[in-house]
């Protein structure tokens, strides 16, 4: 059968011609589709470990905003309740102190008053025994006028003394 | 689009009608037999389609060699059995459609024929498109950087194929080892492929049969059974000179290293028989069905014409049946070579 046996010819042909082609696309043609396919998948690869890690990133900047503005609020409350504890400590001080001045102040002026009093009772006194050493001086003056009133006060100054001596 | 699709190959079916319709004319009778084998045997001239009485054919060039040195001529000078230069093409014998020449002794003898013949010129344009395609392919790759993303149409379909074969195929039944071998089965699955398609356009630069000639699929199996033995692990030849069977299998008389040496053979072989058969018995199936108009002429136009219809829708169907089987021919051809090269990969049993 002409049909099964091969032609010389065609065979010479296909086995150049065979050569050649493949020569040209396993050189010029494949490894090029294939590199080129396996640098996209390489790209598509590295481009989701990109995205993935800046949706990472994304999160933990995300978390790290939230972290951040609850230590604000955080802070803001405990600046606030501080606030508030430094001013009634203040205002207590304050108050504290007022009181504690007043105090003194109503002292000293307590003291004074009793040294004003004092001073003004010792004053009076004084005058009050000079004035009644003066008047007493008057009424002996006028009382030792004569001799016999003057022995007999002597006497009875002298009673007097000897009473007490006894007493005492 | 189906409607435009099926009208398509309606009219590659009309135009395939052409050559056929002349012979019906020029003898009145119709040798199928001729017109079938004429269009799948190899010839020396391209024979395109009558118009007429005039014959549209392209000659091809005849390079032989024979007893007296090199001829080189156009094969117009051999038409209608004429003899140039003491060649001429045979009509029968065992050489019948051959350039023979006459030795001494007066027999009939084949000189050493390279002639450019209608499968060789096929291969040429066939070759020449598949190159075109491919280097237009990765010519697409220098000029657009990875990061702008795949290719879109043309460029990304041969990329999905490619892609297809080197993963599915050859990276899945070879092994680790397969970027030895990627090279060698990409290119036989499109040539193949691009062969088998262009065979089935009816009409010049396609029609040709091209891997239905088994010089065609010998060579592609030939190189298939060298890539599975030249690098058959030690695992591979033990398996065929040392197999694991009862010892009297093997001693005295070999029987299974002599099935398996046979198998070693009859793998390659049997590619080639099934790509060329397969391809071969495509063409002649639709040129049958197509002729079936043309032997139902003579018998009334009632029976021609109802067979003309029936002609047509298995025409229809052949020729789809034939898109898809010459991609499956070319997978098969490409997926067997490739779990045979695995088979030849196997490692050592722990």
């Amino acid at each position: 059968m002409g049909l099964l046996t091969p032609d010389p010819g065609t065979l010479f042909w296909m086995v150049i011609i065979f050569g050649f082609v493949f020569f040209i696309l396993a050189k010029y043609a494949f490894p090029v589709i294939i590199n080129m396919v396996d640098k996209r998948k390489k790209y598509i690869d590295s481009s989701l470990e990109a995205a993935r890690q800046a949706n990472e990133q994304l999160q933990q900047v995300k978390a790290e905003s939230e972290a951040l503005l609850a230590q604000a609020r955080e802070n803001q409350t405990t600046i606030l309740k501080e606030a508030s504890a430094t001013r009634d400590r203040i205002i207590a001080e304050a108050r504290e102190r007022a009181r504690v001045e007043a105090e003194k102040a109503l002292d000293e002026t307590r003291h004074q008053i009793a040294a004003e009093k004092e001073s003004a009772i010792n004053d009076i006194r004084r005058q009050v025994a000079i004035l009644s050493v003066d008047v007493a001086e008057k009424i002996l003056r006028e009382k030792l006028s004569d001799n016999k009133e003057q022995l007999d006060l002597v006497n009875r100054l002298i009673d007097e003394v000897k009473s007490n001596n006894e007493i005492g | 689009m189906n409607t435009l699709k099926s009208l398509f190959i309606a009219g590659i079916c009309l135009l395939m009608l052409f050559p056929l319709q002349a012979h019906a004319e020029d003898k009145g009778g119709v040798d199928v037999n001729e017109i079938v084998f004429g269009h799948i045997e190899d010839a020396y001239e391209w024979h395109i389609t009558d118009i007429g009485n005039v014959s549209i054919r392209i000659p091809l060039p005849v390079i032989v060699k024979s007893e007296t040195g090199w001829h080189v001529f156009s094969s117009e000078r051999l038409r209608n059995g004429a003899q140039y230069e003491g060649l001429y093409i045979a009509k029968e014998g065992a050489h019948a459609k051959k350039i023979v020449e006459r030795n001494a002794a007066g027999e009939e003898v084949r000189p050493f024929d390279i002639s450019i013949t209608k499968n060789v010129l096929a291969l040429l344009i066939n070759s020449t498109i598949l190159v075109c395609i491919m280097l237009g392919c990765a010519r697409w790759y220098k000029k657009h950087d990875v990061s702008k993303g795949a290719p879109r149409g043309g460029v990304g379909m041969i990329e999905a194929t490619v892609l297809m074969i080197h993963e599915d195929v050859i990276k899945s039944c070879i092994g680790e080892d397969y970027g030895r071998y990627a090279p060698y089965l990409l290119t036989a699955f499109f040539f193949v492929l691009t062969n088998n398609l262009m065979g089935l356009i009816p009409f010049f630069p396609g029609g040709a049969n091209v891997t239905g000639n088994i010089a065609v699929t010998l060579v592609l199996s030939v190189c298939t059974f060298v890539l599975i033995n030249l690098y058959g692990t030690k695992a591979y030849w033990k398996d065929i000179f040392w197999p694991d069977v009862p010892t009297w299998l093997k001693v005295p008389v070999p029987l299974m290293p002599l099935i398996e040496v046979f198998g070693v053979f009859s793998k390659p072989f049997a590619l080639m028989i099934r790509l060329f058969a397969n391809i071969m018995a495509g063409h002649a199936a639709i040129l049958s069905i197509v002729a079936i108009i043309f032997i139902t002429a003579k018998l009334g136009p009632v029976i021609n014409g109802s067979m003309t219809c029936i002609s047509l829708i298995f025409g229809i169907f052949m020729s789809m049946l034939e898109i898809l089987v010459a991609f499956i021919q070319a997978y098969v051809f490409t997926l067997l070579s490739a779990v045979f090269i695995g088979l030849s990969r196997v490692k050592e049993k722990e």
